[in-house]
């Protein structure tokens, strides 16, 4: 094996390569060609390192420079400078890691102290397409061991003792699951992998997909060897090209080495994987819906029992976990069930992914205990809220959760507690919500969203998630009436109770958690016809702040209705509200802020 | 449209297509496999191509016009030259994306989910594509603009006028 004097890890996760990381590699590469450093300084396309805010990252090892926010140009002053000279760029490096003249290890940066790497271990660490990196990490050792060392019955017993549950929604333990499929009669048997994730701003399992392919199919080769199957299905959105690929990729190699296929390990287990691609139904990310899809149907849900376990994927019994449930498997296997169970709270183990987005400094991929408060997660790894704004909500779960206030904020973090406040855990995204976001439009959002992907097949979803849109409409134009609250509400809990599928049943939460916790907001909109944060386009007002404003005229001049007065140098303008096409174009042009919407 | 439809509608493009088919002919449910392979030879999956599935697969019309009108990625009519994609996911959406697809929608004279007259631009508001570092976030075909502003919207178009 050749030793190279520096290593450098471009960040290949898809945020990054939007901003242009693939070309900083070739650029790299082409310089180090160039500097006859070949021998030398070897450079490493990686998964996500997680924060994407700071994108693209570029580590330079061994000494652990963290660059951040290249441009292509940039890479000919690293080169230069460090390569060639041994003199870190400190001008490039992110902020955090460079502070009164030296450089902190990463590890010691907010953003990853309080992070413990489970499922995203080997993201940002090892090249995806190369199975020997994934090796060097004690990659297949846990099929090894089961495989030579374990019974089916024994894997399931340490996957039950671990305390795992499933990370995609529902939060069902895994070692059941296991159990029950192992259980279920059949003479041919599946395993299938949920990668269809449809949640609006969560992207853990692309992220795992794209940075640690291998411990997907290592996890779920146990899996088959644990229940009885001898065939697995990945089943992955088209949406994500890169997460695909580098899949294929890795199960293309994993069969050349004999760890997919025929007689893994020289035992008689054998067991054979292949992907399939959704098609853009976001219902297709419940279990019942998803196995029609690979089946090649419509995504639609049916109802259960039969569970999946007993009576899945064409019509045999199957076990369904989501991406990250599948990539804690081999760590819970070498380090054991209770190193695990170790992790988080009495009945949340481990550590869970969250994407953090939104009004947060620090956009990015977290790993972090279960337990960790709400507010830990937001302040102390998502560096606040930008601008000096102040924090209105946390909305968690995507569209099946619901928004959690900022008296709630120094909650631990479990799947217990989120349901408690109305939310749930969902498949991990957590987006922060500011004062400057009016809660009726957030809920009126994720309505819009499942009302568009409602397979339709049973009426409350259908109708009903319909019927609470219009009412959210309404409310938004400002022609909502109190009896509209009341309706909503009890639409809103029959909608839940009565659908048939997980989507329809958690559809109405982003209503209920934000009727809940912020009525105010409602009733602002239907008593006062009035948008306190200053979103609902309907019931906006600009108004100028007399004492701020200069008497310059440039809002005047800018106004294309021409509904704004006054004189300039000699009175204080005013807008006539009746004019007004609320376009924003006088508040983005008055230098002094004096004006504002509300 | 139909025009360009018939124009997509190749011996070429059909044959093509039958060797996507050879290759998972044996493998269970492979319908949305060979749909996902025409969609992206004939860009789209009018009622010939369906047809045409339809006899080489031994499914029923019915089935495959359910799959096809079910899943956002297949579409009936041919996209535009330039497909817009404007990111509507949570972390987009409360970072104003609405205002700046509003914006593309007005310069390109274009409906969101339509295609314009003269098939040049397809619009649309797109699920959540990951990247919210870079939030707000447009794709043009294969280009990403992040970290977008309402008055960047006018002088990206202008690079896809032609």
């Amino acid at each position: 094996m050749e030793l190279y004097r520096s290593h450098i890890l471009v960040c290949g996760g898809t945020g990054c390569v939007s901003s242009d990381s693939l070309k900083i590699e070739e650029r790299f590469k082409e310089l180090i060609e160039k500097n006859d450093l070949k021998d030398e300084a070897k450079v490493v396309k990686t998964g996500c390192f997680g924060l994407c805010e700071a994108g693209p990252i570029v580590i330079v090892y061994p000494e652990g420079a963290f660059y951040s926010q290249l441009k292509v140009e940039d890479v000919d002053t690293i080169v230069a400078e460090h390569l060639v000279k041994g003199r870190i760029v400190t001008d490039l490096l992110y902020k955090e890691s460079y502070q009164e003249g030296e450089m902190q290890s990463i590890n010691d940066v907010g953003f990853y102290k309080k992070q413990e790497r489970v499922a995203l271990r080997n993201c940002g660490v090892i090249n995806p397409e190369v199975i020997e990196e994934y090796i060097a990490y004690d990659g297949y050792e846990a099929l090894g061991r089961v495989l030579s060392e374990m019974k089916p019955e024994e894997v399931i017993q340490i996957v039950k003792d671990s305390g795992l549950r499933g990370r995609g929604g529902g939060g069902f333990p895994t070692g059941l699951k296991w159990e029950f499929t192992a259980k279920a009669e059949g003479d041919q048997k599946y395993i299938a992998c949920n990668a269809d994730e449809g949640d609006p701003g969560a992207f853990m399992d692309r992220s795992v997909l794209e940075g640690d392919p291998h411990v997907v199919i290592e996890s779920m080769a146990i899996a088959g060897y644990a229940v009885g199957a001898n065939k697995g299905y990945v089943y992955v959105r088209a949406e994500y090209p890169i997460a695909v690929n580098r899949l294929q990729i890795a199960i293309d190699q994993a069969k050349e080495m004999g760890l997919l296929g025929e007689n893994i390990f020289g035992t008689d287990f054998s067991f054979d994987m292949e992907i399939r691609l959704g098609a853009g139904a976001f219902v297709c990310g419940e279990e019942t819906a998803l196995i029609k899809s690979i089946e090649g149907k419509r995504g639609m849900p049916v109802p259960r029992p039969p569970f999946p376990a007993v009576k899945g994927l064409f019509d045999k019994p199957t076990l369904l976990n989501n991406v990250e449930t599948y990539a804690n498997i081999p760590q819970i296997i070498l380090r054991g069930a209770e190193w695990f169970a170790s992790i988080g709270t009495e009945k949340s183990k481990g550590t869970k992914v969250f994407a953090l987005a939104g009004k947060i400094n620090n956009t990015g991929l977290l790993e972090i205990p279960m337990g960790t408060t709400l507010r830990e997660a937001i302040y102390d790894v998502g560096g606040g809220i930008p601008g000096g704004k102040e924090f209105k909500a946390v909305q968690t779960g995507g569209p099946s959760g619901g928004c959690i206030p900022a008296a709630h904020i120094d909650t631990p973090i479990d799947y217990d507690n989120l349901i408690e406040l109305g939310s749930m855990m969902g498949s991990g995204g957590m987006i922060v919500l500011d004062e400057d976001n009016c809660m009726v439009d957030i809920a009126r959002f994720f309505l819009d969203f499942t009302v568009d992907e409602s397979c339709g097949k049973c009426t409350p979803c259908r109708d009903g998630t319909k019927r609470m849109l219009e009412m959210l409409d309404k409310i938004a134009e400002g022609k909502g009436t109190p009896a509209d609250l009341a309706k909503l509400e009890t639409l809103a809990k029959t909608i839940k109770n009565a659908s048939l599928c997980g989507l329809g049943q958690t559809a109405p939460n982003p209503v209920l958690s934000t009727l809940d916790f912020f009525m105010d907001e409602y009733e602002a909109h239907v008593h006062d016809k009035r948008c306190p944060a200053g979103v609902c386009k309907a019931l906006l007002n600009y108004i100028v702040i007399e004492d701020k404003c200069k008497k310059c005229g440039i809002c005047a001049a800018k106004c294309p209705v021409d509904c704004i007065s006054g004189t300039k140098g000699k009175t204080v303008y005013h807008i006539d509200t009746d004019k007004c096409i609320k376009c924003n174009a006088c508040l983005e042009a008055c230098p002094f802020d004096a004006i504002k919407k509300g | 449209m139909e025009e360009l439809v018939s124009k997509a509608l190749t011996e070429e493009n059909f044959q093509q297509l039958d060797r996507q088919i050879e290759k998972v002919q044996g493998s269970k449910g492979p319908l949305m496999q060979v749909l996902t392979q025409a969609q992206k030879i004939f860009g789209c999956v009018p009622y010939e191509v369906q047809k045409h599935v339809s006899e080489r697969l031994k499914v029923p019309m019915s089935d495959i016009y359910g799959v096809v009108t079910f899943y956002s990625q297949f579409s009936l009519i041919p996209k535009g030259k330039y497909v817009i994609s404007v990111c509507m996911g949570t972390a987009c959406y409360v970072k104003s994306a609405q205002p700046i697809l509003d914006k593309i929608s007005e310069i390109i004279d274009t409906k969101s989910g339509e295609t314009s007259a003269d098939g040049n631009f397809t619009l649309e508001a797109t699920r959540c594509i990951g990247a919210c570092g870079l939030a707000p976030i447009i794709t043009v075909n294969e280009d990403v603009y992040g970290k977008l502003e309402v008055t960047d919207v006018p002088g990206i178009m202008e690079k896809y006028k032609d």
